[in-house]
């Protein structure tokens, strides 16, 4: 039982990831993805690696599944219990709408409004019961629902964040007589106020769970009957993990499982490699996503839309995602200007090159008609040569001719553009953060980010790039190096001066024992449990609130009472820190209080990812011509996980391996480090 | 075109410089103070050029109204800078007033010209609507006022840093003139740090490009533009189009006052004549001609969504205000009210053009922002004021049924939530809801309109509204019919009422236990109703969008053949 396993599941491939703690060695695999039932390539992928699954202790699995089922609207039938006169809230949204210009567009919620049933009751804004909750009235809208065939329900109160008693006492009526376990409720989901963000969270939970709890189960079983004693977890959106049962009850933890896990991998590795702040740029068929990591620390955002009125409010890996992927269309308007996306051919039928019924050019087009890409060896396995002819005819007739560019002219125009779109993305990320980039290294990874390396470190004015050895299974190698993490909120909407310090620490302490009871349940090993406090607060007026740290001590896992003077000490330092100044005789008030409790779990030695042996003159497979800027270049070509430690290639060159293409662009260096990344820098002009 | 450049690099400097833009609009969003700002986003920033101030680049995520306004901002700097002789670098000018730079009082500007090797090169703008401004009432919002003076302090354009050096004094000024110097203090701080971001981004572009490249860039951006705004227009046909829609009164004296269009298109050119438009009011419905010229840029906009934000897009189109006109307002005529006669202008343009191009535009949107406000003091004799704007349907389009409750077209903004506002203040919401039977009937009806019921819980409470469409409902295009009207209703001892003047009302009394009732208007449908699937109107019947009398008078009995 020394194995540790990660899954991740993407839209094209499933890839795995396996460390042999015992023997420190790592092995990685890449199957296609199987549909619908996903348990086949996911047993498949771990099966290339493991003999006898006896011999895990763990599976972590990243999961687009929820993402996937929201995005693609595949949710369970559910119904609505909410409060007299609320039940179109998550039909009104926060008045929003799909696009700044137009005005078009129109929104449908995940529960029809005849689904979405009323109940007398009614908590006031301090927790006072105006009106108890009416319980024959809420069983009466349950049967309604269980006889339409609802799958699941979500009990949606008014202020129930600030007394849950109505939402309780309607949970308990409702779990007493629905035919399974899928009853989510707000003030269990998210005691935080904000009614809609509130409810959008619970009831886009409830939709997942019959579809995310059957499909973990699924695996569950298959893994079991193939002889896994182990523990089955599943990968958060908070870049944490959570065991099975967790998620089958938080479903809506997991809307963002995947691309969190390839951050937190990227972390650890660029950590490890002494790169503190960077930013990642993971380059799939249809997008880019950036997210940023500063001092080790991977950025979170406390809620997200998925898609239009689909907000999720839960704290979140921040990635940022723009319509520049692989399979991105390039096309010229009707002012002569040459546009990249946002339409994508994406993985199916793919670019022209892949010869599956797509004629627009895209971006993997023109890599592929500058020789970026190697023809003869696609990517993945799936094909056996790709058609450069066609690419590059594709590429003359709707950019080339429109703009008097020759095929090659036309095909740097598309990379140019492009690249310059990543590069905006970076910069906009980091900027909107108060960051500067260019203090940070660009991370790339996924099959295609390490082709535009160069090229961003030139725009952005970044001075190096970290590839991690295994760019294209960065997400499944975080599933094992990810924390396990629960995240708790309560709104407590008082001011500093006459906060119940006693009161709020019982609610930490519930917060600190319901998750040391999860870590406790587990059986993973863990180095440290750490407790993370935060208050959000603001001054009385203001509406955006300040994420406020907030020091504990803990005492065993009894929690001790901040003072008071302590908490305005935290929002002090905080706001100055944020906003550069305090405001003089402002009065100051807590709204949230959030705790993290995390397990941490032990980090693999990257060295084990190391090369051994090796030499760049092995390495080398070949030369060909690749066009970089205005002309054509003689490259070397290596196979990239054949050099050695300490390998140092200047550029122009192409580090090829199974799932990723490196490229070295001329006036670029790369050398490899002591845990197999490849580090790119400028040379010195 | 003015000078050579290849498209690939107009490709890659057209996305630089409006990601400059959208750097300076998020600086602002992160440093600003107040929620108007931070969160509703009511701010813009760009480039504008050197000698007539037009819209060179503009951010994308400020407020739409202020994509065409700022222009005429950084042209009355222009011409004063040009009267006084004394423009140099490092100069900063600032101002609110709202007939020489459009919008409202509350919207403070800040100009900066960009010199570049010793040559004025552009300007850079900035504009935020600050919290206080002075005036009779706090926040700037009164519907009484009858002159500029009433609504908010004026400040002309003033140099507030002369050569690089902050002019105190003029700081002194403003901050004795708001109710809330440390918010405005705040703001002004965010737009100058926006202002000083975007002198670093434009250096380092242009030490990397050279100034000609980039200057070329900019004629080009903006030729661009026109060319795609003309090839646009030449697809439409030629002819002449009238719409006309009525404002319920200036909120003083009971009369509608029409705002009427005449929609030409010859060729590739389009003129908007807005000739037989109410003249100028005494109450504050008035707007200046900046804002007007403004607006029909947002109308256009929103017609023609994937056309860039620079003032090459209007060079095809003549936007004629007459004189005297409540769209034409001369200082010191008051403006606190320009929303809702720009949502008006907005209608009409859209009914207009609709008839030219109906596959473009969707029909009207709910057409008022709805300023309700609610006062007291607690039984601890603290005052408290809870202000927002409401929401409704807007309208149907050639695609899909129109939104249920969107914001209004010239804004991003959205709705607090109903918890924030209760934990706020005294008040508890009854209803939160749609509004069946608002939508315009169509073959793809508008959206619903809202219903928001609010009950006071505490003694002596005040209400206002300013609000419109109490008289004339959103129209529907293409034969769909009008969205429902505004309806307000207000709770007293004798029973629920409505206001006089239909959407607008001072000093309303309030007891404990009395609410107030907005009944929001839906969108106009697009298309006749007889179009529509019936089976669609069933489905909209099980909804409860939708009552079953209404859904055969409008839409006939075949929806009661079918399930939904």
């Amino acid at each position: 039982m020394s194995k540790m396993v990660g899954v991740d599941v993407g839209g094209t491939f499933t890839d795995v990831f396996v460390l042999d703690e015992a023997t420190g060695t790592a092995e990685v695999a890449k199957v296609p993805t199987t549909r619908p039932d996903q348990s086949g390539g996911f047993l498949d992928g771990i099966g290339q690696q493991v003999d006898d699954l006896s011999t895990v202790a763990a599976v972590v699995h990243g999961t687009t599944a929820g993402t996937n089922a929201l995005l693609e609207r595949k949710g369970a039938k559910i119904g609505v219990i909410t409060t007299h006169g609320l039940r179109d809230v998550l039909e009104m949204r926060r008045r929003d709408r799909p696009r700044t210009w137009g005005l078009r567009g129109d929104f449908e919620p995940v529960v029809p409004r005849n689904l979405r049933l009323e109940v007398p009751e009614r908590t006031l804004a301090d927790g006072t019961i105006r009106t108890p909750v009416d319980l024959d009235a809420v069983k009466a809208a349950a049967q309604e629902l269980i006889d339409a065939d609802c799958k699941a329900v979500a009990i949606l109160l008014a202020n129930a964040y600030a007394n849950p008693e109505n939402e309780a006492k309607a949970v308990e009526a409702v779990r007493a007589m629905w035919p399974n376990d899928h009853v989510s409720c707000s003030s269990e989901i998210l005691p935080e106020i904000r009614e809609f963000e509130r409810f959008s969270t619970t009831a886009l939970n409830a939709y997942l769970q019959p579809e995310v709890s059957g499909y973990i189960n699924r695996l569950d079983r298959a893994l079991t009957k193939g002889g896994f004693d182990g523990e089955f977890m599943i990968v958060q959106s908070n870049g944490g993990v959570m065991g099975t049962d967790t998620a089958c009850r938080l479903p809506i933890r997991t809307a963002l499982s995947g691309p969190a896990a390839g951050v937190i991998a990227a972390g650890h590795i660029a950590k490890t490699a002494g790169f503190e702040n960077v930013i990642t740029g993971d380059m799939g068929g249809t997008s880019f996503d950036v997210a940023l990591i500063a001092k080790g620390q991977s950025m979170l955002s406390p809620q997200t839309s998925i898609d239009f009125g689909m907000v999720v409010r839960n704290p979140m890996i921040e990635i940022t995602t723009i319509g520049a992927g692989g399979g991105s269309i390039a096309w010229v308007d009707k002012g002569g200007l040459l546009n990249i996306g946002p339409e994508s051919a994406g993985s199916t039928p793919g670019p022209v090159a892949y010869g599956q019924g797509n004629d627009r050019p895209t971006v993997t087009d023109a890599n592929v008609v500058l020789s970026r890409i190697d023809p003869e060896s696609p990517i993945g396995g799936k094909l056996d040569r790709l058609d450069v002819d066609a690419a590059a005819t594709a590429i003359d007739t709707h950019v080339g001719s429109k703009l008097g560019l020759s095929t090659v002219e036309a095909a740097e125009a598309i990379l140019r553009v492009a690249n310059s779109r990543m590069a905006g993305a970076i910069r906009l990320v980091s900027i909107e953060r108060g960051f500067d980039p260019k203090r940070f290294a660009f991370m790339p990874f996924g099959g295609g980010g390490a082709l535009h390396t160069g090229a961003i470190l030139k725009e952005v004015g970044i001075g190096s790039a970290i590839v991690p050895r295994y760019p294209g299974v960065t997400s499944a190698m975080g599933c094992v190096i990810a924390d396990m993490r629960q995240d708790f909120v309560q709104t407590i909407n008082t001011l500093t001066a006459t906060l119940d310090t006693d009161a709020l620490r019982d609610v930490m302490q519930r917060h600190i024992d319901g998750g040391m009871a999860l870590l406790n349940a587990a059986r993973s090993r863990f180095e440290a449990r750490d407790i993370v406090v935060e208050l959000d607060m603001a001054y009385v007026g203001q509406t955006h609130t300040v994420a406020v740290p907030l020091p504990v001590t803990v005492d065993g896992t009894t929690v001790a009472a901040p003072t008071i003077a302590d908490i305005g000490a935290a929002f002090d330092a905080a706001y100055q820190a944020t906003y550069g100044r305090l405001l003089k005789n402002g009065t100051r008030r807590v709204m949230n209080l959030r705790t993290a409790v995390i397990g941490r779990r032990p980090k693999f030695d990257l060295t084990t990812l190391a090369p051994k042996g090796g030499g760049v003159d092995a390495a080398k497979t070949g030369t060909r011509q690749v066009h970089f800027g205005d002309t054509w270049h003689e490259t070397t070509i290596y196979k990239r996980l054949d050099l050695p430690v300490g390998a140092e290639i200047s550029g122009p060159a192409i580090l090829v391996q199974p799932d990723t293409t490196v490229l070295v662009d001329p006036g670029l260096s790369a050398r490899v480090d002591t845990y197999g990344n490849t580090i790119i820098t400028r040379d010195e002009e | 075109m003015t000078a050579a450049i290849d498209p690939i690099t107009l490709a890659v400097l057209a996305g630089r410089m409006e990601q400059i833009a959208d750097e300076m609009d998020a600086t602002l969003f992160r440093a600003a103070f107040n929620p108007i700002i931070a969160e509703a986003h009511d701010a813009s920033h760009g480039f504008y050029h050197a000698s007539s101030g037009d819209t060179l680049v503009q951010g994308k995520s400020g407020l739409p109204i202020f994509v065409g306004v700022m222009a005429f901002a950084v042209k009355a700097v222009i011409d004063k800078a040009a009267e006084a002789g004394d423009l140099a670098d490092g100069d900063i000018y600032i101002f609110n007033d709202a007939h020489m730079g459009g919008t409202h009082l509350s919207d403070m500007r800040l100009v900066r010209p960009y010199f570049r090797d010793g040559q004025l090169f552009c300007y850079l703008a900035s504009v935020g609507h600050w919290h206080d401004v002075g005036g009779a009432v706090p926040g700037n919002y009164n519907p009484s006022a009858t002159e500029a003076f009433q609504e908010a302090f004026v400040l002309p354009p003033v140099k507030l840093a002369s050569g690089g050096v902050i002019q105190q004094d003029i700081i002194d000024i403003l901050m004795r003139n708001t109710r809330l110097p440390q918010s405005a203090m705040g703001d002004l701080n965010g737009q100058l740090g926006a202002l000083d971001l975007g002198v670093k981004r434009l250096d380092e572009l242009l030490d990397e490009y050279g100034a000609e490249t980039v200057s070329a860039a900019l004629d080009a951006l903006g030729d661009r533009a026109e060319t795609l705004m003309r090839s646009e227009l030449s697809g439409l046909p030629d002819g002449r189009w009238e719409a006309v829609d009525y404002l319920d009164n200036d909120g003083i004296t009971d009369e509608a006052l029409p705002i009427k269009v005449a929609l030409e298109i010859h060729g590739d050119q389009m003129v908007l004549d807005f000739e037989g438009t109410a003249p100028v009011t005494a109450g504050p419905v008035n707007i200046a001609y900046p804002t007007a010229v403004a607006t029909a840029y947002v109308a256009i906009k929103h017609i023609f969504p994937d056309l860039p934000a620079n003032a090459g897009v209007m060079r095809p189109i003549e936007v004629r205000v007459p004189d005297g006109s409540l769209l034409s307002a001369e200082f010191p005529a008051p403006v606190g009210g320009y929303t809702e006669t720009i949502l008006r202008m907005i209608d009409v343009i859209f009914s207009a053009a609709s008839q030219a191009a109906p596959e473009r535009v969707v029909a009207n949107a709910y057409g008022t922002i709805n300023a309700l406000s609610i006062a007291g003091k607690r039984a601890n004799g603290q005052r408290w004021v809870m202000f927002s704007f409401y929401g409704g349907g807007h309208g149907g389009s050639i695609e899909s049924d129109g939104l249920n409750h969107g914001n209004a077209p010239i804004s991003t903004a959205t709705i607090p939530p109903m918890e924030i506002l209760e934990a706020a203040y005294p008040v508890m919401f009854r209803q939160w809801a749609l509004r069946p039977d608002s939508a315009g009937a169509g073959q793809h009806r508008g959206g619903l309109g809202a219903t928001y019921e609010i009950e006071v819980l505490e003694e002596n409470a005040e209400a206002f509204l300013f609000g419109e469409r109490g008289r004339f409902a959103p129209q529907g295009v293409q034969g769909g019919g009008d969205g429902a009207m505004n309806v307000f209703h207000f709770e007293q001892a004798s029973g629920w009422e409505t206001p006089p003047l239909a959407s607008k009302m001072l000093g309303i009394k309030l007891t404990k236990g009395q609410a107030v009732r907005l009944d929001t208007p839906g969108g106009g449908g697009y298309g006749p109703a007889s179009d529509r699937d019936p089976q669609l109107v069933a489905r909209d019947v099980a909804l409860g969008y939708l009552t079953a009398d209404l859904a055969t008078e409008l839409y006939g009995s075949a929806w009661q053949e079918v399930s939904a």
